[in-house]
């Protein structure tokens, strides 16, 4: 398991990166930033950068609305 | 016409004035129009006014408050209507500098709403000699106020019979008749309502800006609150306003280069950053459409749910698609951002003005939500026509939508049928009846009429009529202070709650918008969490509005280097940009602190004229409870995994042996605590009593504590 933001508990599976991870989570909003165990990953490196099984994963979206 | 011929028939009254320099984003002086008796006047602006009230909004506020008594209603005579950009307003080097923020006493809310808007008119205003214009009285028959800083002169003319009384042939018909060639054009601004707003409680007005490239006028909306009802109630059909020629320094900034080099940096990011992120110079605000879905946070059905499978029907793909695209669609000049698009050579469908090929400027998201997804029609072509007719009739679209949902769940209720519509089936998805309805509200006839009252309007009316359950009603009607919701739904943020319920003018999105933070992200795990959000977040929106900015360039566009700041949810670097060019037009250094203190002191000013006008309690930031948890069982059922896990979790119980209406009053019991536990904290954290009221600590740390201030307080301490 890893988990999202101090919450979400979410199911490993083998070969997961954080484009994988987003997409599961149905995170589309482009403003995000991720940090997998304390260390931030840059958008150009979401679909290869490997999560690993007990991952802390951030996804801190930033505001929107109106 | 001629302006001799206009004066010789027309004119009322008339005022004559030297058109002073621009010093430091200031005129340094207001304008006072009394319609009902003629009078003109200049009014100082103050070093006092300078430093408390900064411009914008906290001119409006000050002025409207030296302009009421305790027991005004909004049509009253001597009800106003404040007009201010502030003092970086007409900045044309930093993105989103051209706001104007109007304030009057509601006919929704019956308290001060302010609304700001895009167009020229507010740096227009200035630069013809005017920090803002106050409005008063009520004039026996139609008139145009014509404020002209390339003569020096103020008119009360009398509008001739003739003029059109819906803003697309108004706007243009006033610039054929004030401005006569191309360079006159450009630099005069228009704010007109409609039809709409004279039959209705929830009236627009519509801000003109001439578009250079279309060779043709645009309007942007300071929409919420009735503001065109108050403009039409007064009977004045226009305000336009004639500067000369705008140039780089008309703002006058105490340092061009400073103010300069902000604005070069900014203009790169949104050049290198926005293609790959929102997108707002192509699709504006509809970007968010489909997002609000995708995260179950898009009103549908009157904010009964929060997505549909529909919804691909009018994302913003869609409307890139159907956008003009490649023109600069900023509001004001050196908006890079340009997110005010425009569909162009729509062809009307319905109505009186059937057939004609119009402009039709947005759809914007708040437009698209509440009258497509929340209405539950997913046809572009009617949000479209909605649009089109919202705008030109003087009517809210978020105001119009969020009660036409009210009005289609009722329907499908069985609280109103067709003997009672009229013979409209008013079900959700009913795209030809909801333009039937908004066609009578521009007539003022009809079941429109009725629709017309606004949600709490509706609410009274129907137990009095149809003796209605009055708490379904409260239940599922989405208004607070009597201000129709904007368009998020808040059911799994406590957070966006209090965004909603915890603000001066009524549920709207411009004060606080806390949903990713609270719900997605978990960053405000507690209530002092929540408080402290619901304190800072409702400062720098509030700051906005002093100054004559568009929130969009503060966080709608984002350099990358910003997720390494130690709180990237402010966006700090972004923050500085707003003290540079503060600092930069007036003169006056400030830290980004000084620019949340700024704000802090006009938000309690406005909390205590609330409470002056008889509202502003703990009472009245009460939220409907559609607006927290599901009030119908259809509701529970549909995210039923999410809220047994809830019951579970939170409070320990087995929601498998429960039925669903046990499940439901179990959860509502909790989630209305919450929010009670949340108002205690954000109160304590904003120096109110638990009743809402600032105490005289609070104001005194201010500096706002006036006489006549301290005298509000005290009764309720």
């Amino acid at each position: 398991m890893i988990l999202v933001n101090r919450r979400e508990q979410i199911a490993w599976e083998e070969g997961l990166t954080v484009a994988r991870l987003l997409e599961r989570l149905r995170f589309t909003f482009p403003q995000i930033i991720v940090s997998v165990n304390g260390e931030l990953v840059r958008r150009d490196e979401y679909g290869t950068r490997a999560v690993p099984d007990e991952a802390d994963v951030r996804v801190v979206h930033l505001m929107a609305g109106g | 016409m001629t302006e001799n011929s206009r004066e010789a028939s027309s004119v009322l009254a008339k005022h004559t004035y030297t058109v002073s320099a621009v010093v430091r984003g200031y005129a340094g002086r207001t304008l006072y129009v009394n319609v009902g008796d003629g009078v003109i006047e200049s009014k100082p602006v103050t070093q006092e006014m300078k430093d408390k009230f900064i411009g914008g909004r906290g001119f409006d506020l000050w002025l409207l408050w030296n302009g009421v008594a305790d027991d005004t209603k909004w049509d009253d005579p001597e009800n106003e209507i404040v007009i201010s950009s502030g003092p970086c307003g007409g900045t044309t080097q930093y993105p989103g500098s051209g706001k104007s923020i109007v304030a009057t006493v509601s006919p929704l809310t019956n308290v001060v709403i302010d609304s700001n808007a895009g167009g020229h008119f507010g740096p227009l205003l200035k630069f013809a000699g005017w920090d803002a214009v106050e409005v008063q009285g009520k004039a026996d028959k139609d008139v145009i106020v014509v404020i002209d800083g390339t003569t020096g002169t103020v008119r009360i003319e009398v509008a001739p019979e003739d003029a059109p009384g819906d803003t697309h042939l108004l706007g243009r018909w006033l610039l054929d008749r004030y401005a006569a060639d191309e360079e006159a054009r450009r630099y005069t601004s228009s704010i007109t309502a409609g039809t709409g707003s004279e039959h209705t409680r929830m009236g627009c007005l519509n801000f003109s800006l001439y578009d250079r490239k279309r060779q043709d006028l645009r309007y942007k909306q300071a929409g919420r609150g009735g503001i065109g009802t108050v403009l039409r109630d007064k009977r004045i059909k226009a305000l336009v306003v004639r500067s000369r020629p705008v140039k780089g320094d008309s703002n006058a900034p105490a340092d061009l280069g400073r103010i300069s080099r902000t604005g070069a940096e900014m203009h790169r990011e949104v050049r290198e950053f926005d293609p790959i992120q929102n997108r707002m110079r192509s699709r504006g605000t509809s970007y968010l459409v489909q997002i609000m879905d995708d995260y179950d946070l898009l009103p549908v059905h009157n904010f009964r749910y929060g997505s549909h499978p529909d919804t691909p029907q009018i994302n913003g793909d869609v409307w890139e698609a159907r956008f003009t695209q490649g023109l600069p669609d900023g509001c004001w000049y050196g908006c890079t951002i340009a997110c005010a698009h425009a569909v162009d050579g729509y062809e009307v469908k319905s109505g009186p003005h059937k057939g004609q090929i119009v402009i039709v400027d947005g759809p914007e998201y708040e437009t698209i939500a509440a009258v497509g997804s929340n209405c539950g029609i997913f046809d572009p072509d009617v949000v479209l026509e909605i649009n089109f007719y919202c705008d030109t009739y003087g009517i809210d679209t978020i105001s119009f939508g969020t009660a036409l949902g009210f009005v289609m769940e009722c329907y499908e209720a069985g609280v109103l049928d067709t003997e009672k519509t009229g013979g409209l089936e008013l079900s959700f998805g009913s795209a030809d009846a909801a333009l039937a309805v908004l066609h009578q509200m521009g007539q003022g006839e009809a079941f429109g009429e009725v629709v017309g009252l606004g949600i709490r309007g509706m609410k009274r009316y129907f137990v009095e009529q149809y003796d209605t359950d009055a708490r379904f009603l409260q239940d599922i009607g989405m208004e607070a202070k009597g201000l129709e919701y904007s368009e998020y739904v808040t059911k799994e943020s406590l957070a966006q709650q209090g965004g909603y319920g915890l603000t001066n003018k009524g549920p709207h999105h411009d004060e606080a918008w806390l949903i990713f933070m609270d719900l997605v992200n978990n960053q405000l795990p507690t209530f002092e969490d929540k408080a402290e959000a619901l304190h800072y977040f409702p400062m720098w929106r509030t700051w906005f509005g002093l100054c004559g900015f568009c929130k969009l360039p503060w966080n709608d566009v984002v350099h990358p280097k910003n997720a390494q700041s130690a709180e990237p949810s402010k966006i700090p670097h972004h923050v500085q940009n707003y003290v540079e060019i503060f600092s930069g037009v007036t003169g006056r250094e400030v830290t980004s602190q000084d620019l949340i203190d700024m704000a802090e002191g006009v938000y309690n000013f406005q909390r205590v004229f609330n409470i002056r006008l008889g509202y502003g309690l703990r009472e009245h930031d009460a939220i409907p409870y559609r607006s927290v948890g599901p009030v119908t069982a259809e509701e529970y059922e549909s995210r039923a995994d999410r809220y047994d896990e809830q019951l579970r979790e939170l409070l320990n119980l087995e929601p498998e042996t429960m039925s669903t209406e046990e499940k439901m009053s179990a959860l509502r019991v909790h989630r209305e605590r919450q929010y009670e536990l949340l108002i205690d904290a954000v109160y304590e954290r904003r120096g109110w009593t638990a009743d809402g009221v600032p105490t005289l600590s609070k104001l005194q740390s201010l500096g706002i504590d006036y006489p006549e201030v301290v005298a509000v307080v005290e009764r309720h301490l």
